[in-house]
């Protein structure tokens, strides 16, 4: 089976700085891969490059078999930033139409979307507010909400659930399972080990590198080890060890 | 379809933006109507300070509009001056006229100066004339046989018109038609480059890119949307100067709210393509003195003869050389459609070339 996302070798360099060092990456349709690491390893660089957003200095990046970047697969991908990025000047209303009349979606598609997106992050009540009044958590969900309002095949979120407190992050977490039922693909990036768990598959990101990758039971019993934070810290020391007898 | 959901979005966010609004709608006219009082308020009458001068030229110098302060005897010049308030002091000290300028407005100087100069050649030509008629007279009585033919001189008369203008134009009158698009360009460059400033610097251009979104969707937005409502600021500015202060206008009300609309459309495209170049408010605001305040040098205020050769090439650098040009001719010198066309098509083509650059710069952002 193809893979709907498809990294070979691809290395970004801002400068001279190298963010990221030959990525190898494969997420097949239907799976929450998790993308995680500690900040400042590389995961926003990398899932940008995945949107289309940067380019990669070397290397490919396929996407539903198709060449990033290409603007037909944006209409399939729904990207939540990890910063918000939204106008604050208008309101949560007006926002999600705004990025809803972007993508190509008839009137009562779109109105319903709205909806639908607006309630699974609990904020139908506050749709009429102005963003500007809302709190760190409410402009979450909304950046989320807007992820979701052209219902894309795949869905890449960057650290969706930084801010959220715990219980909406339990309903959060709910639908992207969910989600995935419906057969939907789904990229996460996240630096809370216990979200990795819920993920099919994994790749640990640091300094730019994958260290080790594999679903959350493979990696265990690989090392030996029962939380996934050990897994963590131990291939990053074993890639220590390597780099140094290199 | 993309293009018309931007729109509407810098539309509400406008509306919303009440501050903007107002200073996009209000501040030029403010402004405008302020230079209007101060540049075409009549200059107050020169105050002279007068010693010793004879009968004939004191007439002489009340004839020329001139506040004449007689004294009979003078200290020092400088202490009178300060203490009458005076623009000049004239002394009459035997065969020898000293004229003291306070000279603190030169315009006013030269002008008292040149007042002064008319009336004493005035009263010499008369003393002349007088002189002369005397010495006909003279020759007359020792020789009554001879023939004297001596006609009078009579002085041509004068009458002055004006190809442009007519006696009472003032400098605002020709300063204004350039003040008009200055402040239209000015303003839309202000408000449409901070407008995409701010989606540059809240990150939400940048997220915009993750969507189907294509770039030249993006300028057109920004375009159509800022554009909507610098119609709106030029047809009012245009309107306030022409109906409400009065601005001389002898071409036709249109083809100056064409020029001024093209001059938007200029100062828009030059707004947000330098956004790009800025990471603040602040920096954007830098772009003022290097991008817009020269502009204002080449509009005609200044005159274009009279610069050296590579100013003149510069100034074929300037959007505002072209629609300040324009607007005098229209506004001040009654020139139709025809005699403008050129001016409007380089503004178009300044239009033209930065609707590219502006997607080009937009690459920055994604590649495609
Ligand atoms: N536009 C950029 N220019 C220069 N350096 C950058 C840029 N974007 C990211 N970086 C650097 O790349 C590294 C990885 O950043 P990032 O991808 O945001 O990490 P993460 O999302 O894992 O926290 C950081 O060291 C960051 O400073
Ligand atoms: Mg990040």
């Amino acid at each position: 089976m193809t893979s709907t996302i498809e990294l070979i070798q691809v290395s970004k360099s801002f400068g001279k700085k190298n963010v990221l060092k030959a990525i190898n990456i494969k997420v097949d349709a239907g799976q929450i891969f998790g993308l995680i690491g500690p900040s400042g390893s590389g995961k926003t660089t990398l899932v940008k490059i995945i949107v289309g957003m940067d380019q990669p200095s070397t290397g490919q990046v396929q996407v539903l078999n198709t060449q990033v970047p290409n603007l037909k697969l944006l209409q399939s991908i729904g990207y939540m930033a990890q910063a918000d990025a939204l106008y604050n000047d208008l309101t949560g209303q007006e926002n999600l139409a705004f990025f809803a009349s972007l993508y190509k979606l008839s009137k009562e598609v779109k109105k319903e979307r709205i909806a639908y997106a607006a309630n699974l992050v609990e904020l139908t009540p506050h749709l009429s507010k102005k963003v500007l009044n809302y709190s760190g958590g409410m402009k979450r969900r909304l950046s989320l909400a807007i992820a979701l309002i052209h219902d894309p095949q795949i869905l890449i979120l960057d650290e969706p659930t930084v801010g959220i407190d715990p219980e909406l992050r339990k309903s959060i977490w709910a639908e992207i399972v969910r989600l995935k039922s419906e057969g939907k693909t789904i990229l996460i990036t996240t630096h809370v080990m216990d979200e990795a768990e819920k993920c099919d598959q994994l790749a640990m990101v640091r300094d730019g590198e994958i260290i080790s990758n594999g679903s959350p039971a493979t990696l265990k019993s690989h090392y030996n080890i029962n939380s996934l934070e050990e897994v963590f810290l131990k291939a990053g020391g074993e890639k220590d060890e390597n780099n140094r007898i290199s | 379809m993309r293009t018309i959901a931007l729109v509407k979005r810098v539309c509400i966010q406008m509306v919303r933006d009440k501050r903007t609004l107002a200073l996009m709608m209000v501040a030029p006219l403010v402004i405008l109507t302020l230079l209007h009082f101060l540049i075409s308020s009549d200059p107050n009458t020169p105050r002279l300070g007068v010693n010793g001068a004879e009968e004939s030229l004191i007439d002489e110098l009340k004839e020329k509009e001139l506040k004449v302060i007689q004294f009979d005897q003078l200290k020092s010049p400088n202490q009178l001056i300060k203490v009458k308030d005076l623009d000049g002091v004239l002394q009459m000290e035997g065969d020898q006229l000293n004229l003291t300028l306070t000279n603190d407005d030169p315009s006013k100087a030269k002008l008292l100066q040149t007042k002064v100069m008319q009336a004493i050649s005035t009263v010499n030509a008369k003393e002349q004339a007088t002189n002369l008629a005397h010495f006909v007279e003279d020759i007359a009585q020792q020789q009554p046989n001879a023939p004297i033919n001596l006609n009078q001189i009579k002085m041509p008369e004068m009458s002055t018109s004006y190809i442009y203008g007519n006696s009472e134009t003032t400098f605002f009158d020709q300063l204004s038609p350039i003040l008009v698009g200055f402040f239209v360009f000015f303003f839309v460059f202000l408000i449409s480059g901070i407008g995409l400033l701010r989606e540059r610097t809240t990150g939400t251009l940048d997220r915009l890119m993750a969507t189907p979104i294509q770039r030249k969707d993006i300028v057109f937005g920004y375009l159509i949307g800022y554009g909507l409502f610098a119609i709106i600021q030029t047809i009012i500015v245009v309107f306030y100067a022409t109906k409400v202060l009065d601005i001389m206008l002898i071409g036709s009300l249109w083809n100056v709210i064409l020029i001024n609309l093209a001059l938007a459309l200029v100062a828009l495209l030059l707004g947000i393509l330098l956004s790009a170049f800025a990471n603040s408010e602040f920096q954007m605001m830098q772009f003022i003195p290097i991008a817009i305040v020269p502009q204002v040098f080449f509009a005609g205020i200044l005159p274009f003869e009279g610069m050296p050769d590579w100013m003149q090439i510069v100034a074929k650098f300037m959007p505002m050389y072209y629609g300040g040009n324009a607007l005098v001719d229209v506004m001040y010198k009654g020139f139709g459609l025809n005699d403008i066309k050129n001016e409007l098509f380089v503004l178009l083509g300044f239009a033209l070339i930065f609707i590219v650059l502006n997607i080009v710069a937009l690459k920055k952002y994604r590649k495609i």
